[in-house]
């Protein structure tokens, strides 16, 4: 269990101050000249070094990241983009950051933005999230006045400012593309890559996206050492996360835990433990919507870090855990999902636009029993050919949680067709 | 120059190439719906993947840049499952109504579901049904069959520039429409229909009356504007059903305005079919000998003074040749086919043409337009000025009438003062012109069908000879023609000679006996003591001001010769014979002549061709602009202040085939301004 001093969000439940005053007791904004003055290849470095994957669900490592930004301009600016677009059902780790913990994420800005050459940082949030953006808007307020960003930064000598875009509620804006359009004012719909963002972002400059979570350690991870957060985890699977447990838990929570924590361990210390105990645990789904859900014999071994869990053929994604105990349809549960990625899918491109519907489809006679069995097999191979065939990953997104029903409740699904075939038979 | 193996083929493809068009040089087909060589790529059909050693996915080869050393396979299992993945999306919520489709014979998804597709169907859900679009009188919509490649709002943005067109909600509801559901306003909107690789937009006027396997395809050259689009005539019996553009890149890329794409029905109302007599104050239908004798005892005993020939925007250069020596073997030294009354000489031919070329806008670096509107005047020369612009530092000015040109330009003002400032260094646009190294004029007949149009010339001249716009490889002067005769016309000398007068003059009234080869825009109000001989297709204008009626073919009913507003000699070719009794121009003219004992030289076409380039030898040189010296023309002169006036004030109406239309009366009736107020019960 992580120990209360390598805690980094150390406001996760808003009992303390989240404005200027309470963040800088919490150390927040505390000398933040010293960690600019490490030089943009040094603050790279120790990014690298530290381990740190992307927050956001793909734990693409971040210093790497960084580093794809052009070390010199060809007369265009660079920009930081804040991907606050938390939408993954499952996930609520982001707002409470944002509203909680503002000046935490407004320091990573001007961190990873000075790391990376950019003039400013936008920070794209979702337009449900009403409270934090008004939260946030105050943080962005006292940081100004305060001359922590703006000209001269935290008397850095580095100008850098900080806008936030609220946007207007869809799913796919989450996607890094998708966000860059909607940012620009268009229609939220990916864009093709190559060009990457790092190359052809914002408005044609060059720009890195990056999840809220990922920002906001990033200046904790400076000032207490690299070594401090890749001593945490297992290798490969560095520091600390926040876990946000939800459905039949006694007590659903955000928790910040350490990498490769077991799931078991996990849910029984900070939730409370599965609604009648362990084994009345049906089936975890382990980082969100998006990826393939665990079954319980699974769950009792799982560590919870990216390689353990795509060894499972599942994945950590925003690391939100969604418990289901034994009184869950699973069935109608994917069926649910499949009917959100289908509602969110932007419409751009072939096998998303029009497998979505008719997997979800296929899904709910498959929660009626209003099927074959053979159909199985055809929603799986359907699957198949929308993964990987798309522009963005909303196609895999929607394709994995059918997968992984399938791949370890077909019995019950074929069991529910039978019945239905009897009943009617009968 | 990057090298990359295609299927075990190694190509080198210039950079910026996409893996696509790699695996084409390569020889390797790559089936694709959204993927249009003229537009932005959306990489959203999913249809061209392909499978690129060390990529863990497949990638969209159209939106992948080829790279050095790459490896890709187009014919692997992964692929074919790829496609007849693709395919099948594409299909699941496509209705099957393939037999009363009209894309039915050409359509993409129709072909490369045969090609790519699974032979059995898996969906066993409800389909999507979409509802009908309004999309004016030209687009016919069937937004069910829609497959969301975004190709028209793709043309619609960057092409024709208009941004009317676009994609609503979102996932499996995505549509595409107009948003405030609106006719799309542009001169280019029939492109979509061609475009469009499914039977979701088609042809309204065109919808269900042929399929594309029962019609004869004829090459042939557009008339209806001076452009000379390349089109393919396609036509079914003894009736044209439709226009297609045909690729050239020099002058029409691949598209059509929408006046040469629909005017079609034109072609059969108003028709002249048998030749007419005056007798009694009214036209009767008479024969050809009748016809004869009426024009032989009129011209009977009248000097050549007293003769004149006006030759109408629509003219081949074959009739025109004819009628010119006709005239000359009648010692009338009358004849203009400048029926608009353009300063126009044929002292230098740099003087009239289009020197930069179509395909050499793509080059200017400067643009300075003068009493002309391209989108009405050349919807496709505008909009090659739009491409030029769309790729950026292209300063456009304007003077003239302030209109919508799809593209941006500084105004400077209303008429000939403000060219003369620029003339004289005096307006800061001069500068720009100055500093360009490929800077362009463009003057319109707005500027040159003036009585100062002469003087016009002269200042449009010195610009550019003061601003080097004339140099040894880049003529950046040029004549904006709207009537596909001109140019011809001007280059066979179809003008008044020593003492002759002009049209304007012609048409006062003075002459005794005046002969219109299809001139329909003039003024024939003071013709009531000349005897008018009018020789055309259409019954407009000219024609009920005429006492004798030689029925001629319309441009699809005859191989003929135009030359455009570049100067690029072009051959029309025959798709259909004239109606009734309606004969080719020049035989008309030929049998005439014979009548009246002066008996012109020529009896084949190719004699008479030959004739032709005797006159002006370039006629020789077909499908080509040969360009002009640059020489001196236009007069200095008073300039008068009145502000320049566009030739065309209802871009669907500028001729008789269209003003004979009823698509075309519907799309004025849709798009063009009505002037005035309605009265609550107009319309």
């Amino acid at each position: 269990m992580l120990k209360d001093q390598d805690r980094i969000f150390t406001n996760l439940y808003g009992i303390h101050d989240w404005k200027l005053a309470g963040a800088k007791s919490r150390g927040i904004w505390d000398n933040t000249k010293t960690l600019i003055e490490m030089g943009q290849d040094g603050i790279i470095d120790a990014m690298k070094e530290s381990g740190l994957r992307g927050r956001g669900g793909a734990g693409f490592p971040t210093g790497l990241k960084w580093s794809f930004m052009p070390k010199e301009s060809d007369g265009r600016p660079s920009y930081l983009v804040v991907n606050a677009d938390e939408s993954e059902p499952g996930t609520c780790k982001d707002r409470e950051i944002m509203r909680f913990d503002p000046h935490r994420l407004l320091e990573g800005c001007l961190v990873a933005g000075f790391a990376m050459r950019a003039v400013a940082a936008y920070i794209y949030i979702r337009g449900e999230f009403v409270q934090e953006a008004i939260n946030l808007e105050i943080a962005i307020q006292e940081a100004y006045d305060d001359g922590l960003i703006g000209k001269n930064a935290s008397g850095s000598g580095y100008d850098f400012d900080i806008y936030l875009h609220r946007g207007a509620g869809a799913y796919i804006c989450g996607e890094e593309t998708a966000l860059i359009e909607s940012l620009e004012g268009n229609k939220g719909q990916p864009r093709l890559k190559p060009p990457f963002p790092a190359n052809v972002g914002v408005w044609g400059c060059p720009s890195t996206v990056n999840n809220v979570e990922s920002i906001a350690v990033a200046p904790e991870i400076l000032r207490r050492g690299e070594g401090w957060f890749s001593g945490l985890g297992r290798p490969n699977n560095t520091g600390t996360k926040l876990f946000c447990i939800s459905g039949h838990v006694n007590k659903p929570c955000n928790v910040e835990e350490e990498m490769g924590i077991p799931l078991k361990e996990l849910i029984e210390k900070h939730a409370g433990g599965v609604r009648g105990g362990w084994d009345n645990l049906l089936a975890i789904i382990p980082g969100g919507s998006s990826v393939p859900m665990l079954p319980k014999d699974i769950c009792d071994t799982m560590l919870m870090d990216f390689d353990s869990l795509r060894d499972a053929q599942s994945g950590l994604g925003t690391a939100a855990v969604i418990v289901m105990d034994k009184s869950t349809d699973v069935i109608r549960a994917i069926e649910r999902l499949s009917h959100f990625y289908k509602h969110e899918s932007c419409g751009q491109c072939t096998p998303c636009r029009e497998g979505t519907g008719w997997m979800w489809r296929v899904m709910q006679r498959l929660v009626s029993g209003d099927a074959e069995v053979e159909e199985i097999d055809m929603l799986i191979n359907v699957s198949k050919r929308i993964e990987g065939h798309t522009i963005c990953a909303l196609g895999d997104a929607a394709a994995w949680p059918i997968q992984g029903l399938v791949r370890h409740f077909r019995p019950v699904i074929e069991e529910r067709i039978k019945s239905r075939k009897a009943a009617r038979a009968a | 120059m990057p090298t990359l193996t295609v299927d075990g083929v190694e190509v080198t493809v210039d950079p910026g190439t996409t893996v696509l068009q790699a695996c084409e040089e390569a020889g390797a087909e790559i089936p694709r719906f959204c993927y249009h060589e003229r537009l932005s790529i959306a990489g959203n059909c999913r249809m061209c993947l392909v499978e690129m050693e060390k990529a863990p996915k497949l990638i969209a080869s159209c939106a992948m840049p080829a790279g050095d050393g790459m490896v890709i396979h187009t014919n692997t299992q992964k692929v074919k499952e790829g496609r007849e993945g693709a395919m099948e999306f594409l299909l699941i919520n496509h209705p099957l109504d393939c037999p009363i489709c009209d894309q039915g014979g050409e359509c993409d998804l129709q072909d490369q579901s045969m090609a790519y597709g699974s032979g059995n169907s898996r969906y066993h859900e409800m389909k999507r049904a979409v509802t009908e679009k309004n999309m004016g009188p030209l687009i016919k919509t069937t937004m069910t069959r829609c497959i969301h490649c975004t190709r028209c709002v793709r043309f619609a943005t960057e092409v024709a520039g208009v941004e009317e067109l676009g994609a609503i909600n979102r996932g499996e509801n995505m549509e595409i429409a107009t948003y405030l559901e609106q006719a799309l306003d542009s001169e280019l909107s029939g492109n979509i229909i061609d475009l469009c690789p499914v039977g979701a937009l088609t042809s309204k006027p065109y919808a269900f009356t042929a399929r594309p396997w029962e019609l004869s395809k004829t090459e042939s050259i557009d008339v209806l504007d001076a452009v000379g689009a390349n089109i393919r005539v396609d036509s079914r019996g003894k009736e044209v059903m439709r226009f297609l553009p045909r690729l050239n890149e020099d002058v029409n890329e691949e598209w059509l305005s929408d006046r040469s794409r629909f005017s079609y029905d034109g072609l059969k109302a108003q028709r002249l079919d048998t030749p007419y007599v005056r007798k009694d104050e009214t036209l009767q239908p008479a024969s050809w000998g009748e016809a004869f004798d009426a024009i032989a005892a009129k011209l009977e005993g009248v000097e050549g003074a007293k003769i004149g020939a006006i030759a109408g925007d629509l003219a081949c250069a074959e009739s025109m040749i004819a009628l010119k020596d006709l005239m000359n073997l009648l010692e009338s030294p009358n004849i203009d086919c400048r029926q608009d009354g353009a300063a126009l000489t044929t002292e230098s031919r740099s003087g009239y043409l289009f020197n930069t070329t179509i395909a050499g806008i793509d080059e200017a670096d400067a643009l300075l337009i003068v009493g002309s509107n391209p989108r009405h005047e050349a919807a496709l020369i505008n909009a090659r000025i739009r491409k030029r612009w769309k790729a950026g530092n292209f300063p456009v000015a304007l003077i003239g009438e302030q209109v919508d040109l799809t593209y941006s330009y500084d105004y400077l003002g209303a008429g000939p003062a403000t060219l003369k400032e620029v003339a004289e260094g005096k307006h800061s646009f001069a500068e720009t012109l100055k500093k360009a190294e490929r800077p362009m004029i463009i003057v319109g007949q707005g500027a040159l069908s003036r009585n100062d149009g002469a003087a016009v010339l002269a200042l449009a001249k010195k610009i550019a000879d003061d601003y080097g716009f004339a140099s040894d490889d880049w003529n950046g002067f040029n004549v904006l023609h709207t009537a596909a005769a001109r140019v011809a016309g001007l280059d066979l000398g179809f003008v008044s000679g020593e003492g002759g007068k002009s049209a304007r003059e012609m048409l006062d009234g003075s002459l005794d006996v005046l002969f219109l080869l299809g001139a329909d825009e003039i003024n024939t109000s003071k013709l009531t003591n000349s005897f008018v001989i009018y020789q055309g297709s259409h019954g407009d204008a000219g024609a009920s001001a005429a006492d004798v009626i030689l029925p001629g073919a319309a441009y699809t009913e005859k191989d003929a010769t135009w030359v455009n507003t570049e100067g690029r000699v072009q051959l029309g070719r025959r798709a259909i014979f004239p109606p009734g009794d309606a004969r080719e121009d020049w035989t008309i003219l030929r049998a005439l002549s014979e009548k009246l004992g002066k008996t012109l030289p020529y009896n084949t076409i190719r004699e008479l061709r030959e004739k032709m380039i005797e006159v002006a030898p370039h006629f020789a040189d077909i499908d080509q602009v040969t360009s002009a010296d640059w020489g001196a023309f236009g007069t200095d002169g008073a300039i008068d202040d009145a502000p320049f006036v566009n030739p065309i004030t209802d871009y669907y109406l500028t001729n008789p085939i269209s003003r004979s239309s009823r698509i075309m009366a519907e799309c004025s009736a849709t798009f063009s301004k009505v002037k005035g107020e309605g009265t609550g019960t107009n319309g």
